[in-house]
């Protein structure tokens, strides 16, 4: 373990140094008696993730592996619960409603999140307004602006819908029609997350050193090329944090379909599921019909699925930098 | 002037939710899905959630929630500094592998310990109970690693010889040392918390299963289960369950948002 930065090293080494032996004694305190606050300080923290996290997650395998209803006995079913999720067609619906609405949500949040923040990057009037502004659907309750953008939404009288009328565009199923459901509960999500992710592109921008503006400006670099060749090369790790949170953030959708597709039934996500994503089908499955290990094998599901979008995301986004390094150092080499 | 006018564009259609809600908890049911609709605030807010608090225990959801959300934030701002002052500041054994596993766990979702949670806290007994509400909020990896960054620039070394000459042991270093400078980061992390906590939803909807004791999101979105043809009403709840939050927001927003930005770039 380095000790060089440590604040008991050096005090040890200080005290040693300077004040001698008046101190508390010339040789330091044993393992045990010197360390324990510090152990004792980080303990909290673990003893209330095991209790919360690690254990429910090991357990989750467990359960994973049983037929339970939560009050009766439980009942060990081998893969059974697996091998439902892999012909249950509900599940797989899930799955593909949850990734359509991510695809209508992630690449136009990314990119108004990309315009917002370049934007405001070359505005120098009224800054701290926008920002406030752009982040204020972040922090208020989803619960309560999706019930909001639910009545814009409406089929028969919603603002949109009238909107549309009034300029004889028809109107569109906003809440029953399979796509434009999807959509609402994707408009709902970016608007959402945009203002978010514009602040942290923002932070990006601000983080590129004005040097290199510069040199490419000497150069003769015009606007296009430093965009293309400097600003977005070197957003790449804020785009990354973006998108892995984004996809993170899309695979476990739950608040808004649940809140905008509600049925005293147990039926979820709107006019024949066609909302229903992954961890709403959890919830209905765990805790409407009380399929406790089938409920934690969909968790398993989604896990692995997050698992892999964020690798994914890794290579497309992270895994070109390597591969730029990689051809200069070859260019390097040819030299 | 391009960008302002990009800008003022992005603002509209940012805020005109915020507006619309105002709008719609203000007018009457009938007013709003009218044609044309009524597009400017009405005259009956005060009626609209009058009926919100007659017809249910909204005070009750409220203070459910408050004491859930400032609960949790005390808890988090405890461990969180306790141990990102450790981490930050003083060497001792396995001290990384531990900052590691803090870090390892950021990567659980936590929908994958959804069920078995609900069963621990069954077995427990605690379901519909405000430590089922407080208690598993309170492991915050997130809080660790951001006030560890924060403790390492903030904490200067030459203030902990200070007080460890003075004779003050771990614990007295952090409150007299550590806690008042860590103050501004305290404050975020706090308002982080009790936002996130006041908004959560799909797990007190889980585990507060009393129809007496829901939390603020639950009674809300029950609101417009139960009363959903008078939507007026509904979203006068929606604009009371939001309004403290709004308030908070607007009053140290510039700290907050500049705050975040700076953490998530330590990624």
């Amino acid at each position: 373990m380095a000790v060089t930065e440590s604040v008991q090293g050096s005090a040890g080494e200080r005290r040693r140094a300077t004040a001698g032996k008046e101190l508390d004694g010339s040789r330091p305190l044993p393992g045990w008696r010197r360390y324990w606050p510090m152990y004792a300080a980080v303990s909290p923290f673990f003893f209330l993730f095991a209790v919360f996290g690690v254990f429910p997650v090991g357990y989750s395998i467990y359960l994973s592996f049983m037929s339970w209803d939560g009050i009766g006995d439980m009942k060990g079913v081998g893969w059974e619960n697996y091998a439902y999720l892999l012909t249950d067609g509900d599940f797989w619906q899930s799955i593909t409603n949850t990734l359509i609405i991510w695809v209508l949500s992630t690449v136009p949040m990314i990119f108004l999140a990309l315009v917002i923040a370049y934007a405001l990057h070359t505005t120098v009037r009224f800054k701290a307004f926008y920002r406030v502004a752009y982040f204020m659907p972040n922090i208020t309750s989803i619960v309560a602006m999706t019930l909001v953008l639910g009545s814009v939404f409406s089929n028969s009288s919603g603002l949109l819908n009238n909107m549309l009328r009034a300029i004889s565009a028809g109107e569109v199923g906003w809440l029953s029609d399979p796509w434009a459901m999807k959509v609402a509960v994707a408009a709902i999500t970016t608007w959402r997350w945009v203002g978010y992710n514009a602040i942290i592109c923002l932070a990006g921008l601000q983080a590129i050193s004005s040097d290199i503006y510069e040199a490419a400006r000497v150069d003769g670099a015009n606007n296009r090329q430093t965009f293309f060749r400097i600003t977005i090369p070197m957003l790449r790790p804020v785009i990354l944090f973006v998108a892995i949170t984004s996809t993170i953030g899309g695979l476990q959708l739950f608040t808004e379909p649940q809140v905008l597709f509600p049925d005293a039934a147990g039926n979820v996500g709107g006019p024949g599921g066609e909302a229903t994503t992954i961890v709403l089908y959890l919830y209905q499955q765990a805790f409407i019909f009380n399929r406790f290990g089938y409920g934690a094998a969909i968790g398993w599901a989604l896990f692995i699925l997050i698992a892999v979008f964020s690798v994914i995301n890794w290579r497309l986004i992270g895994g070109r930098d390597e591969l730029a390094a990689d051809k200069r150092k070859g260019k390097r080499r040819a030299r | 002037m391009l960008g302002h006018t990009v800008l003022m564009l992005g603002v509209v259609i940012t805020v005109f939710p915020f507006y619309w809600m105002f709008v719609m908890a203000s007018n009457t049911t009938a007013d709003i899905f009218s044609y044309p609709p009524k597009l400017v605030p009405g005259s009956h807010l005060w009626e609209n959630m009058s009926k919100v608090l007659d017809k249910t225990d909204f005070w009750g959801s409220m203070a459910l929630t408050i004491v859930a959300a400032t609960g949790t934030t005390i808890l988090v701002l405890l461990i969180d500094s306790l141990a990102a002052f450790a981490f930050a500041k003083y060497d001792f054994p396995a001290r990384n592998v531990l900052f590691a596993i803090v870090l390892a766990t950021f990567m659980i979702p936590m929908q994958l310990a959804l069920v078995p949670q609900f069963v621990t806290l069954a077995w427990l007994g605690w379901v519909g109970s405000l430590k089922a509400l407080i208690l598993p909020g309170a492991a915050n990896a997130f809080g660790i690693f951001w006030m560890r960054q924060y403790a390492k620039g903030a904490i200067a070394d030459e203030l902990i010889h200070a007080a460890k000459v003075d004779g003050a042991g771990f614990f007295r270093q952090w409150w007299t040392v550590g806690l008042p400078v860590l103050r501004p980061g305290l404050a975020f992390l706090g308002i982080f918390t009790f936002f996130t906590i006041w908004n959560d939803y799909l797990w007190p909807l889980i585990v507060m299963t009393d129809p007496g004791k829901l939390p603020l999101q639950v009674a809300v979105q029950q609101l417009n289960g139960i009363y959903t043809t008078d939507q007026s009403m509904v979203i006068a709840g929606a604009l009371m369950s939001v309004i403290p939050l709004i308030g908070v927001f607007l009053i140290g927003a510039r700290h907050f948002i500049a705050n975040l930005a700076a953490g998530a770039m330590k990624f």
